[in-house]
């Protein structure tokens, strides 16, 4: 039996539903058809759902899905139907969080789109193979963020909607110390 | 500021939506990827296109095994390079490449370099991917290493390790079992995430010893795991400890329920939650244990956080399956939950209020459903009407509201499933309601006149031909039936000319009429239409001898005397030849009883599928089956048989179970053997029964199963005669004596040469409940009081001491084998007395009610006032004599 707590899959989609990145850990959507019918059925169970100030959840095909929004950015994080909800929760809100630091407050599809390694290094730092490795924001985006823009560069390079970021960042992080 | 690419962008805006993959291309990429291989690598440029190639495979696209090797073996050269960030998108590209086990090498020494770096990240993450694509004996190799990193000190590497070991167990279980120690080591870490991962490692690890699990749980709950997660974990274990104590007999005091209870004050919500679920699960949990974890999940009910909200009503909505009155306390915060936002939270809400309201809150409840039931989906309006129907059948005296939520949502927009689900409740309370028939019937006319669902409306016609004739003015239905004719497609057209010929048949005032209309669909353009017409005028025309009635009756309404299942398989198997199919050769043994048993249990209320006259799912079928077998075809009626007994427990070689089929003088003994060796072809199969503790009992035939192979259920036979009605009990034991022939697997066939054997299963009662039949009466009162005062029997008993009320009545109606009517069997919770209404018919077909007054005392103690009233006094005390004895 396993008895670990079991993440499924983590996706994020564009508000057409269309997948951003994807990551798979079990076997149950052995071909892309496959997921990609899940992610039309979450999409469109989950669409007309106002997720953006709460973590939401709901159930589909004995899964249980918890999700949450931001401009055009839908997170989700599915779990098996024993599985403790506020578990996949704390995943879901670790990898929101996460993906907004790295985004610098600026998260939306295109922001996605332009730092998609950096998505990709956080799915990575969150799950291994269905296993939670890391909850903590912070903790993840600092181990995805690696070859982020470096924070230290002139300001003068930086556009005034990049700087703005930067100090919300630095403010926020310093915050949360 | 004006930076060329936002104007770009502007320009781009509006037609277009910007993607930096857009227009992205394989090939192009594949193209691309040679860069990997310049002697001067451009970290930037190298990373991007990685990032292109994560992006193809991430969106679904495969490289073929040529792309994905050359792309692999460029890869393994920017091992070279220096930059970080680099490093990290090869690790990444390299463990979706899954490289196969001869490409592994090459990269093999690099990340064992890696592994041995100064650098934490290259540590954690060169263990991860080099244990995702590594094999056994390369393991062996770097053993070491991992086991040094298990116990780093910097907690990303050691959990970096340690989760590799639990993906590692999985293949090479016998090595990563020898890091116990400094697994063990990790439980100890003070970092939250490393303490999580050790433990679950280190219970995968000792998961088949029993004892070091049970020691594991049994000194980690004194208290030193820090994490939340962990915690979690140590909960699953705990009650899986607990479990298996139960299993093995250990009584008493719930060992490690104080530590669950004490999980239910812990800061972090993730673990309360886990530990109010892991207690309602416990096996046999009682009220006392229940209460504490109720309360919790009933704070969660009214949390501003939906997860809480929805994992709270999820878990009561469970725990309402077994104990509804334990989470009636949380209802009026339930009732809240009905106009939530999350529909998800909604219906379980309605759905829990369903199961545990009380026959009070039934119109309140309905009112507030059909005010939400338009703006959810069709999925959770199944689940509501689902949950309508049971409540229907608990208290039926409310069917007319209910009823009439059904057929106004019978008439709103809904797909086929929906309406599906809402044909099949009305069709279950016309069957399960006499009184609710007439209505019921008319609504279901009222919707074939607009439904665009050609099964729908062949069903409910079929299903009108067998109770609309006998209803107290048939005629009414016949304008319905006979619109079909005139508007629907063929299917639907020969379905009506079907109805109509049984109503024509079935009353005889109509038949001139429905002679009329038939003569009509003559003209039909459709040939199956215009056959039956021509045939059932045949019929009806006929000239009224007995014999000819009695020959069409069992045309209209006879059932098919095989399975359907048989007649499939017969008709596959026949070779179209000079000889004719024979309809008799089909064989008539139900095959795999108890599996389509379980499953008519699973989902209960068959509505249209089940044959409409059987009380019971499973009984017309079993009457079917014996009086198939000549044996047994003297006994007359079949007057009950009881739902199938285990006589061998779950997972032995042979699984028998057994249904008692009672008659008037005698009884039978229904064995459901099942094989689950495949190796073994058992023949002559039978059962030896002892009836030296049933003296009233004498066995006058059995029936052997000839052949039982692997995994197909059979049945053996042993039949008893008792005295007339008289509820005969006594304890029976029974062997299992049978050949066994050894079978070749591969080729499925046995030797010739079997050894005689045989398997001792356990003992079988026959008790007086096995006489009663359950029978429900929708008005109790009327049918009290419609029953002779003066042959009421009633008596006190005292019932000893109990854990609550509901448990004494539950014992009760066991004992009695009786239907609890009007919902009186849930018992509110800390009432100190109760009354129950049982009704049933016991053998003879005698009518009993039962009114059973309880009360409860402070010390426990039960008092149970039974007041018997019986179609026959002697039935009346033989009642009491029952409860008496019990």
């Amino acid at each position: 039996m396993e008895l670990p707590p079991k993440v499924k899959n983590i996706l994020l989609l564009d508000s057409e539903g269309k997948r951003i990145a994807a990551k798979y850990y079990s076997g149950d959507w052995p071909t892309n058809t496959a997921k990609e019918a899940f992610e039309k059925a979450v999409f469109s169970k989950t669409q007309k759902t106002n997720a953006r100030t709460e973590v939401e959840v709901t159930a589909l095909e004995n899964n249980i899905i918890v999700y949450k929004f931001v401009q055009d950015l839908h997170f989700f994080v599915t779990g098996g139907e024993e599985e403790n909800e506020l578990i996949l929760a704390s995943v879901l809100q670790g990898l929101f969080d996460a993906v907004n630091l790295l985004l610098r407050g600026n998260a939306d599809k295109r922001e996605a789109l332009d730092n998609l390694d950096l998505i990709f290094l956080c799915f990575d730092e969150i799950i291994d193979g269905g296993i939670v490795l890391e909850t903590d924001a912070n903790v993840i985006a600092e181990k995805a963020g690696i070859n982020s823009i470096d924070p230290n560069a002139p300001l003068s390079e930086q556009t005034i909607s990049q700087a703005l970021a930067t100090a919300r960042e630095h403010l926020t992080r310093s915050l949360m110390k | 500021m004006a930076q060329p690419f936002v104007k770009k962008d502007d320009d781009h805006d509006d037609e277009m939506e910007y993607s930096p993959f857009m227009g992205i291309e394989k090939g192009a990429v594949l193209q691309e990827a040679r860069v990997f291989n310049d002697a001067q690598v451009d970290p930037r440029r190298c990373s991007q296109v990685i990032t292109k190639l994560l992006y193809l495979l991430n969106q679904g696209e495969s490289f073929t095994k040529v792309e994905a090797t050359e792309v692999f073996f460029s890869v393994t050269k920017l091992f070279q390079s220096k930059d970080t960030g680099l490093r990290r998108m090869v690790y990444l590209i390299i463990k979706e490449l899954s490289p196969s086990s001869d490409e592994v090498i090459i990269v093999t020494s690099s990340l064992m370099k890696d592994m041995n770096s100064k650098i934490d990240m290259y540590r954690a993450n060169a263990i991860r991917v080099l244990c995702r694509i590594i094999d056994g004996t390369l393991l062996t190799q770097i053993e070491r290493y991992l086991k040094q990193a298990i116990v780093d000190k910097n907690p990303v590497v050691s959990s970096a390790a340690l989760v590799s070991g639990l993906h590692l167990l999985r293949t090479n279980p016998e090595i990563v079992k020898r890091w116990s120690n400094e697994v063990q080591e990790g439980v100890q870490s003070r970092s939250a995430l490393v303490q999580f991962h050790a433990l679950a490692l280190l219970h995968q690890i000792r998961q088949n010893d029993r004892l070091a699990v049970s020691k594991l749980v049994g000194s980690l709950t004194r208290g030193s795991v820090r994490s939340p997660l962990a915690q979690c974990l140590l909960i699953r274990y705990t009650s899986q400890v607990i479990r298996d104590m139960s299993n093995h007999g250990q009584s008493g005091e719930r060992p490690f329920y104080e530590f669950l209870e004490s999980c239910l004050r812990h800061k972090a919500e993730m673990v309360i939650l886990e530990a109010a679920r892991a207690i309602t699960e416990l096996d046999g949990v009682t009220s006392r244990e229940l209460t504490p974890a109720i309360t919790v999940l009933q704070l969660f009910l009214s949390s501003p956080k939906p997860v809480l909200r929805f994992a709270a009503v999820r878990t009561l909505n469970k725990v309402s399956m077994t104990h509804p009155m334990a989470v009636t306390n949380c209802n009026i915060d339930m009732e809240s939950l009905i106009s939530d936002q999350n529909r998800s939270i909604a219906t379980l809400a309605i759905t829990t209020l369903l199961k545990t309201g009380n026959e009070s809150s039934v119109e309140r409840l309905m009112k507030q459903i059909t005010n939400f039931m338009s703006d959810i989906a069709d999925e959770f309006k199944i689940v509501v009407v689902d949950a309508i129907r049971s409540l229907c059948v608990k208290f039926p005296l409310k069917y007319r509201s209910l009823m009439t939520f059904l057929s106004n949502i019978l008439r709103e927009e809904g797909g086929f499933e929906y309406k599906r689900a809402i044909v099949d409740s009305i069709v279950t309370i016309i069957r399960d309601i006499p009184d609710a028939k007439e209505g019921g019937l008319l609504h279901l006319c009222e919707f074939i006149e607009d439904c665009e669902f050609t099964y729908l409306s062949t069903q409910i016609l079929h299903f009108l031909g067998i109770e609309g004739p006998k209803t107290s003015d048939p005629s009414k239905y016949i304008r319905y039936i006979y619109n079909r004719v005139h508007l629907e497609n063929a299917t639907v057209r020969a379905a009506a000319v079907s109805t109509l010929a049984k109503f024509g048949f079935m009353v005889e005032s109509l038949k001139p009429r429905i002679t009329v209309l038939l003569k009509r669909c003559i003209y039909d353009s459709d040939d199956e239409v215009r056959d039956r017409a021509t045939l059932f005028l045949s019929v009806l025309g006929g000239d009224g001898t007995l014999d000819a009635d009695k020959d069409s009756k069992e045309f209209l309404f006879g059932s098919l005397e095989a399975p359907l299942g048989n007649m499939e398989t017969s008709l596959k198997n026949y070779d179209p030849s000079e000889e004719a199919f024979d309809i008799n050769s089909v064989p008539k043994e139900v095959k795999s009883q108890p599996l389509a048993e379980k499953k008519a249990q699973g989902k209960k209320p068959t509505g249209l599928g089940a044959p409409p006259a059987a009380p019971a799912s499973g009984f017309e079928g079993y009457e079917r089956l014996l009086s198939s077998i000549p044996e047994f075809a003297a006994f007359g009626k079949l007057f009950k048989s009881s739902s199938p007994v285990e006589l061998t427990e779950a997972e032995t070689e042979y699984a028998v179970n057994v249904v008692k089929h009672i008659f008037d003088n005698h009884v039978v003994f229904q064995y459901n053997c099942t094989n689950t060796i495949p190796e073994q072809l058992l023949e002559r199969v039978n059962v030896i029964v002892d009836a030296s503790e049933a003296e009233e009992f004498s066995e006058v035939a059995s029936k052997a199963l000839n052949s039982l192979p692997y995994d197909s259920p059979g049945q053996a036979f042993v039949a008893f005669e008792k005295p007339a009605g008289v509820p005969a009990v006594g304890k029976f034991s029974n062997t299992l004596t049978f050949v066994v022939k050894e079978v070749d697997p591969s080729t499925g066939e046995a030797e010739d040469d079997g050894v005689e054997d045989e398997y001792q299963l356990e003992d079988l009662e026959v008790v007086s409940a096995d006489y009663m039949v359950k029978v429900s009466v929708s008005n109790f009162r009327n049918a009290w009081e419609s029953m002779n005062e003066e042959d009421e029997h009633v008596d006190e008993y005292g019932l000893g001491q109990r854990e609550s009320l509901g448990e004494a009545i539950k014992a009760v109606i066991d004992l009695l084998g009786m239907q609890p009517c009007e919902g009186t069997e849930t018992v509110p919770s800390n009432a100190r007395s109760h009354t129950c209404l049982l009704s049933g018919v016991y053998i003879g077909n005698v009518k009993v009610l039962v009114r059973a007054q309880f009360g409860m005392d402070s010390s426990k103690e039960i008092a149970m006032k039974l007041a018997v009233r019986a179609e026959d006094v002697s039935v009346a005390e033989a009642i009491h004599e029952i409860v008496a004895n019990g």
